[in-house]
């Protein structure tokens, strides 16, 4: 007897609609024609692109992490209606529009060495050891323009042939290690793999130690903590709670 | 205020040229102010036709000086001061490039659609030619301890002669260096190689036929009486100095000459002995010094 096919992807999407939207879908207004991987489906106009590749049934197992625009693991790649430009951006920030054709890019397969910081030393020579592509920049600027951080991507690549580990460290400060620089690169660097390198380096070897930081290290050393940990630890769960709430409501964190 | 393009190797191997050269320029009452948001020069002229994005990181550095006068950092000021031959060369190959071919400049122009164009307004110059404009009598007044008794032979190599439209000096027989090392009261050796090449990138490949060019080059300096040599460029200076060792493989009499920056001996003769670098010369020239009595107070 041949079994009743079940379509997985008519389920999921069918349970996905009203948990992304929070709406009836016949109550929804405005709608737009999209393209995901080149299959055409019709979506609610205000989703994000993640949200309108849930609501078109797909179900994220890569490519989908914090939704909230910090962890970098939605990049994606489309192109606008009438528009030859390929544009990355997150998935979870950035609204479906009209015409858009998608792809989810579920993982940067970007090189990346292996090393010790605390064995390098630091000079400028190491970033060129473990990242030599970096000589190849031609300065186009196409990773600068495809950072969703908006970061300047190609100065602080540059910084890294001017051996300065503190420019890379600032310059990168809050890349989300995404990949899209990479993957769109012509020179086919990888910069955010450096920069995190760099970053390693300058904080290992280069920025000026924090005093605060020593001595409260220092302290917990010393077991300065030890007995506040303990009475924690040996707390009930009904204790714990009530702690935890007492503590919330004051003013003062640490 | 005149913006000043440092280059790769000046931020790393070759600190001791830029500092040199900027507190000289101080001294000579130029502050030299480095370029904002500079980027690599691309390092090498592409010559292909069409190939216009190795032109794209040159022309990038020019738009920035171009910025400069726009945020009103500067004011009227559209000089770009190198001190890296070949820094000089391709940022300088680049405008004359693009603005003998319109076209050309349209297209990376559009390239860089979210950026500044280029207006054409730059002018390259090489610190050489910023000293030549200060003037050597000037040169010659700031001198503290004159280079008396020291001979030394310019160096040219290419890249500051040829081609002849980015030529600072006669390509055929320069003598800007001459007039310096006059003014720095030294000796001036000719070389009648001063001209000839190093062997540029050959040296990453080709170690023998580079240090083979090096031999004949210092030989015919040290045969006309030199007893160092002054160059302006980092990859000159890699491979006369450098490859020395490669050089005293093959021809075990060969004896080692110094090879120096030029500013490393103006910054000598202006007394500035914090910033000569001497300890950073693969060569060492502090033997030589000392017996000229030109030794430096300190560590350098």
């Amino acid at each position: 007897m041949k079994k009743k096919k079940i379509d997985v992807m008519e389920r999921v999407r069918e349970a996905s609609k009203a948990v992304i939207t929070g709406v009836d879908d016949k109550d929804i207004e405005h709608w737009v024609d999209i393209h995901i991987m080149g299959k055409a489906y019709q979506v609610p106009a205000d989703l994000t692109i993640m949200q309108a590749i849930e609501y078109a049934g797909y179900r994220l197992m890569r490519s989908c992490g914090c939704r909230a625009g910090f962890c970098g693991a939605c990049s994606t790649i489309f192109r606008r209606k009438g528009e030859y430009k390929l544009q990355g951006a997150m998935a979870c920030q950035t609204r479906v529009e009209d015409g858009m054709m998608l792809v989810q890019i579920p993982f940067s397969p970007a090189e990346k060495p292996l090393y010790d910081i605390r064995e390098e030393k630091y000079e400028s020579s190491v970033l060129l050891k473990y990242f030599p592509d970096v000589a190849r920049c031609v300065s186009c600027n196409t990773c600068t323009k495809s950072c969703p951080q908006n970061l300047q991507v190609m100065d602080y690549v540059q910084a890294a042939l001017k051996g300065d580990f503190r420019g890379i460290a600032e310059g990168s400060f809050e890349c989300i290690q995404c990949g899209l620089c990479a993957i769109r690169c012509p020179a086919e660097i990888v910069q955010y793999h450096m920069a995190q390198f760099a970053r390693r380096m300058y904080g290992r070897h280069g920025s000026p130690r924090d005093k605060n930081v020593e001595s409260r290290v220092g302290e917990i050393e010393k077991g300065k903590f030890n007995d506040e940990f303990d009475r924690v630890m040996g707390l009930s769960e009904a204790e714990l709670k009530d702690v935890y709430t007492k503590q919330q409501n004051t003013r003062e964190v640490y | 205020m005149i913006p000043y393009f440092p280059g790769c190797t000046l931020k790393t191997k070759a600190d001791f040229f830029e500092t040199s050269a900027l507190r000289v320029a101080r001294c000579l009452g130029t502050e030299l102010i480095e370029l904002p948001r500079w980027n690599c020069c691309g390092t090498v002229t592409s010559l292909t036709s069409d190939d216009l994005i190795h032109h794209v990181a040159p022309l990038r550095d020019l738009i920035r000086v171009e910025d400069m006068n726009t945020s009103g950092e500067i004011y009227q000021e559209y000089r770009l001061v190198a001190l890296c031959s070949m820094c000089f060369h391709v940022l300088k190959r680049a405008h004359l490039r693009v603005m003998q071919n319109p076209g050309e400049l349209e297209k990376i122009n559009n390239l860089m659609y979210l950026e500044s164009d280029y207006q054409g307004k730059v002018s390259v110059l090489h610190f050489l030619e910023l000293l030549r404009d200060i003037g050597f009598p000037k040169i010659q007044r700031t001198v503290k301890r004159p280079l008396a008794g020291l001979r030394v032979s310019p160096y040219y190599g290419c890249l500051l002669l040829r081609p002849k439209e980015v030529a600072i000096d006669d390509p055929e027989d320069p003598a800007i260096l001459s007039h310096l090392l006059e003014a720095l009261g030294a000796e001036v050796i000719n070389n009648p190689f001063k001209t000839r090449c190093c062997g540029s990138y050959q040296t990453v490949c080709d170690k023998a036929a580079v240090a083979e060019l090096t031999f004949d080059i210092l030989s015919r300096a040290r045969q006309e009486g030199a007893e160092c040599v002054i160059t302006s460029c980092p990859l000159c200076m890699f491979n006369l100095a450098d490859r020395q060792k490669e050089v005293r493989e093959k021809h075990p009499e060969f004896e080692p000459m110094p090879v120096l920056y030029f500013t490393q001996l103006m910054a000598l003769a202006f007394g500035l002995d914090d910033v000569c670098g001497f300890d950073q010369n693969a060569v060492d020239a502090r033997p030589l010094l000392q017996e000229k009595g030109l030794s430096t107070r300190g560590a350098s």
